[in-house]
């Protein structure tokens, strides 16, 4: 039975608690409502609950924890002489994968599987017909596997389908069992409703751990292939696709850091600027069209600066400046990324800064203006280093965000990595190398894919903490002036 | 050094001088930052705009039985038999037969090359569309065939006769020619429907290829981040805005959703690939893994304006609410939500705008791979707007620079329709209390 129908007759089921929970309750107080604990609907809706939140709540998780109980069982028939020389537990389970999946195809279009399993070159045949390209023919234990696979699968299907739909019916059952004038109904359904509001919730919290525990176990996988003294210590970064690479990270978190410099450099000064003008000198008129035309810049993907990047900004820095001066002639640099970056950062600077030195009590001003201050004096001597700490938070905000782009120096940064001075010259991040040791067709045994995770981690912790950083400075700020 | 007050002194002029520069530091920087939009926006759209036009050659095709289905029977199956090659030989008769009817000048292109003027996928089009009909076979068709890249390029100023004499695709003869098709009449330049229905072409056929299986998957893996993130989001922030207790557990919960919402998107890539497709088996490229990776990206984005929303319904709402005999779930249900829905509503889109236009965790999910055929459901492989984009930006011929700018207006003109949705929802049904 398929997923859908499974959902569907459980609907159903809960419809009928509904209606049949809230009829029990009707006819148990002799059709007076009024002799009920609670209204008759919360008796349908106690009933509905019942009979489809655990039932829901089991297929998910079965149908998440389904995969890694089967699959190790299949793997562990698979005879360790059939996994070829280079080749890994992975590759050869997605193998069996790619065979179950396509012997299911078959046996959907009505094919009679019994002949092609027993002989793999008429299977290979069949599969590739059907759209499954195997590289070459599968191994008799493979296959075996692949069949143990399908069996486990559909045997599991089968008794998931069981438990729900006698989870759901007993539900229903227990649920109009309850039904009597005195059972506080709405009580039930409430706390019922709450424990789902809090389930909510933690999605959030799982999600923090479903990151923390991808890359941590990742990363660990990692360095037992690859020494992490190479990777934290070592200052080139060339992967070999045929084992022996060096993967030090030094090289891309230079990169890294060189693109944000250069970001920053350019929007701090123009963000910090117009939000002072914004703040202390613009019309409320001005005010109201600029500050939403400049927040304008953050609201646009990054796909669309890393294209600016690439079609624009590259070229013309090349062009004009570059090439000139001889600097080199590559139209992706450091240069490119960092300044779109810096277009890309600017709303982030100046919204919050704007926010800071709006949040500076205008009594501060009001005094120095009062002795003989001009307006930029007061900006300058006392609204700024009274809203220093804030900045400097918005700052390291922004700092956060530049380290985690990635499309605007996909596009625009290259992906050489080096460790060069010249801005001009073609550099690349943490952030590339997550996207170029990760994309395409990837098997999850090589230490030149695992890096990513571990690039991935490091990159985590550096704008977590960062952000932690950035926001207790600008919380501490905005208590001191509450 | 007593001036009068008429006349400024050599420091109140320094500092008066001060205060103008400072004013003027602060309007160029607001004026620098506005034409690095206005900047980046025309450089998208002059680039893009082209990509909505399309060259066509519009000729009869005899749509001889003899070729397409030797048997005379109709049936299908041996239909399909005939490749591309087939009817790619079919056109080439039939544009040089029109030439000669017409008596154009072939302006020095040897006859066997009159075919390079149409694109590849003209061929392709023209047997789906003897395949859905069969009737067609034996009649004559007007048929509206792409013309090739580089004579659309010609066009659209892509290409100049410099450039075509050291082109090997191409030829100054050929664009002559195309000229004099112009002149006559067979080829026209009108408005690209196909960008917006057709799938992603290979790598030679920037003219052919479209935007509609990344369309079709944004839409569906937005269907699904919509479906997820609005029912848990909202729960989630009632929760924690209307409920839950002041202690470490919810404290927990408050700073994970704030450091979430800065995460960089790349991350939650990572952990899509390792936990829906390594650990869970889902499918690559699946519509429904990147839905399901872009909803946990975000929620933290819509809890942060749904509890902003929830908080600004007064307390004597709730109040009179619980002074009539609600219970405190009643209260939440039946009055706050419903006055802060137009706050979530506008949170919610803003969020969604945001994810259709993110494209680093899709790419970690392989919705970089070519796909051509439309998906049935959510299973299956699809493409996304955004990340068609990267993978025509990597691609080697320059048409495909055109075609990615346009997808951006494209995208663009989405996530305008969306903003705006959001403002005027704000204004209309915002309560200010």
């Amino acid at each position: 039975m398929s997923t859908g129908l499974l959902t569907l007759i459980i609907l159903a089921l809960a419809t009928f608690g509904m209606v049949a929970g809230r009829a029990r309750a009707v006819a148990s107080a002799g059709g007076d409502i009024r002799r009920l604990h609670s209204l008759p609907t919360f008796y349908g809706r106690f009933a509905a609950l019942l009979a489809a939140v655990p039932a829901f709540l089991l297929v998910i998780v079965w149908l998440l924890a389904q995969p890694v109980f089967i699959e190790n069982r299949a793997l562990s028939l698979i005879s360790p002489a059939d996994i070829p020389q280079g080749s890994s537990d992975t590759l050869v389970m997605s193998d069996v994968r790619r065979i179950a999946g396509g012997l299911d195809q078959l046996a959907a279009r009505g094919a009679d599987l019994a002949p092609l399993v027993t002989d793999a070159p008429a299977l290979k045949a069949a599969l590739n017909a059907a759209g499954v390209a195997l590289q070459n023919e599968p191994a008799p234990s493979v296959i075996a596997a692949a069949q143990a696979l399908r069996a486990m699968q559909s045997t599991s299907r089968l008794i998931m389908t069981g438990v729900a739909l006698v989870l759901a019916v007993a539900g229903l059952g227990w649920g109009l069992s309850r039904v009597r004038p005195e059972f506080r109904a709405r009580n039930a359904t409430e706390s019922f409703s709450m424990w789902l509001l809090i389930g909510c919730s933690l999605v959030a919290v799982l999600t923090t751990v479903g990151i923390v525990a991808s890359l941590v176990f990742e990363t660990a996988h990692f360095f037992r292939l690859y020494p992490a003294k190479d990777f934290f210590f070592s200052t080139t970064w060339n992967p070999q696709f045929r084992g022996g690479s060096s993967l030090g990270i030094w090289p891309l978190v230079w990169g890294t850091l060189y693109v944000s410099a250069i970001a920053l450099v350019v929007a701090v000064p123009v963000g910090l600027m117009s939000a002072v003008y914004l703040a202390e000198y613009a019309s409320k008129k001005t005010r109201s069209w600029v500050k939403p035309a400049i927040e304008i810049l953050a609201g646009i993907p990054t796909i669309v600066y890393g294209l600016f990047a690439l079609i624009t900004v590259g070229p013309l820095l090349r062009d004009w400046i570059a090439q000139p001066a001889g600097l080199g002639d590559s139209s992706s640099s450091v240069m490119t990324a960092g300044l779109v970056m810096g277009i890309m950062v600017i709303p982030f600077v100046s919204s919050l800064s704007d926010d800071i030195i709006n949040a500076v009590p205008q009594s501060l001003r009001d005094g120095s203006l009062g002795l003989g201050a001009t307006p930029s004096e007061t900006v300058r001597q006392v609204v700024l280093p009274a809203a220093l700490p804030g900045i400097v938070g918005a700052v390291l905000l922004a700092a956060s965000r530049a380290i985690g782009e990635t499309m605007i120096v996909v596009m625009g940064a290259g992906a050489a990595a080096k460790l060069s001075l010249n801005p001009f010259e073609a550099m690349t991040t943490v952030t590339v190398k997550i996207v170029s040791q990760l994309t395409g067709d990837t098997e999850f045994a090589s230490p030149e894919t695992l890096v990513a995770f571990a690039l991935g981690l490091t990159l985590f912790t550096l704008t977590l903490g960062l952000n932690i950083l950035a926001l207790y400075i600008v919380r501490k700020y905005r208590e001191q002036y509450e | 050094m007593s001036g009068s007050l008429f006349t400024q002194d050599a420091r109140t002029k320094a500092r008066n001088a001060a205060e103008r520069r400072f004013r003027t530091y602060g309007l160029g920087a607001i004026i620098l930052a506005l034409l690095a939009l206005v900047w980046l926006l025309i450089s998208i759209f002059s680039a893009g705009l082209p990509a909505f036009r399309q060259t066509f050659i519009t000729f009869p095709v005899k749509l001889e039985e003899s070729v397409i289905d030797k048997a005379g029977n109709r049936d299908p199956a041996a239909m399909a038999k005939v490749t591309t090659v087939g009817y790619g030989k079919l056109l080439a008769t039939a544009l040089e037969a029109e030439i000669a009817a017409k008596g154009i000048d072939l302006a020095g292109v040897p006859p066997k090359e009159i075919t390079d003027l149409i694109s590849q996928e003209s061929a392709a089009t023209l047997r789906n569309m003897v395949l859905a009909d069969p009737a067609l076979i034996g009649t004559t068709v007007q048929f509206r065939a792409i013309a090739s890249g580089r004579i659309d390029g010609y066009y659209k100023g892509r290409v100049t006769m410099e450039s075509a004499a050291l082109d090997k695709n191409t030829s100054p003869e050929k664009l002559r020619l195309a000229d004099n098709l112009k002149a006559a009449g067979l080829l026209a330049t009108s408005f690209n429907l196909g960008f917006l229905t057709m799938p992603d072409a290979s790598d030679k056929r920037p003219e052919a290829a479209g935007l509609g299986i990344a369309i079709a998957g944004s839409f569906m893996m937005m269907v699904v981040v919509l479906v997820l993130s609005l029912p848990i989001g909202v729960a989630a922030s009632i929760y924690l805005e209307e409920f839950a207790p002041k202690n470490w557990f919810t404290d927990l919960i408050e700073v994970n959703i704030a450091n979430l919402a800065a995460v960089p998107s790349i991350v939650y890539g990572i952990l899509g690939l390792a936990i829906f497709i390594n650990f869970a088996g889902l499918p690559q490229s699946a519509p429904i893994v990147g839905g399901l990776v872009l909803t946990l990206m975000t929620l933290p984005r819509i809890i942060i304006p749904t509890r902003a929303a929830l908080k600004a319904v007064p307390p004597s709402i709730r109040d009179a609410a619980l002074g009539v005999g609600a219970s405190r779930l009643q209260t939440v249900f039946h009055h706050v939500l419903p006055l802060a829905m137009p706050g979530i509503l506008t949170g919610m889109i803003i969020g969604l705008a945001q994810a259709l236009g993110e494209t680093a965790p899709l790419l970690l999910i392989g919705m970089v791979a070519f796909v051509r055929d439309f998906p049935g459901g959510l299973f299956d492989p699809a493409a996304a707007l955004p990340v068609q984009v990267y993978n025509w930006t990597q691609r080697g011929d320059p048409g495909f620079v055109e075609r990615a700018s346009g997808a951006i207006i494209v995208l663009l003109i989405f996530l305008i329709i969306m903003n705006t949705a959001a403002i005027i929802l704000r204004r209309k049904f915002e309560r200010r209390w």
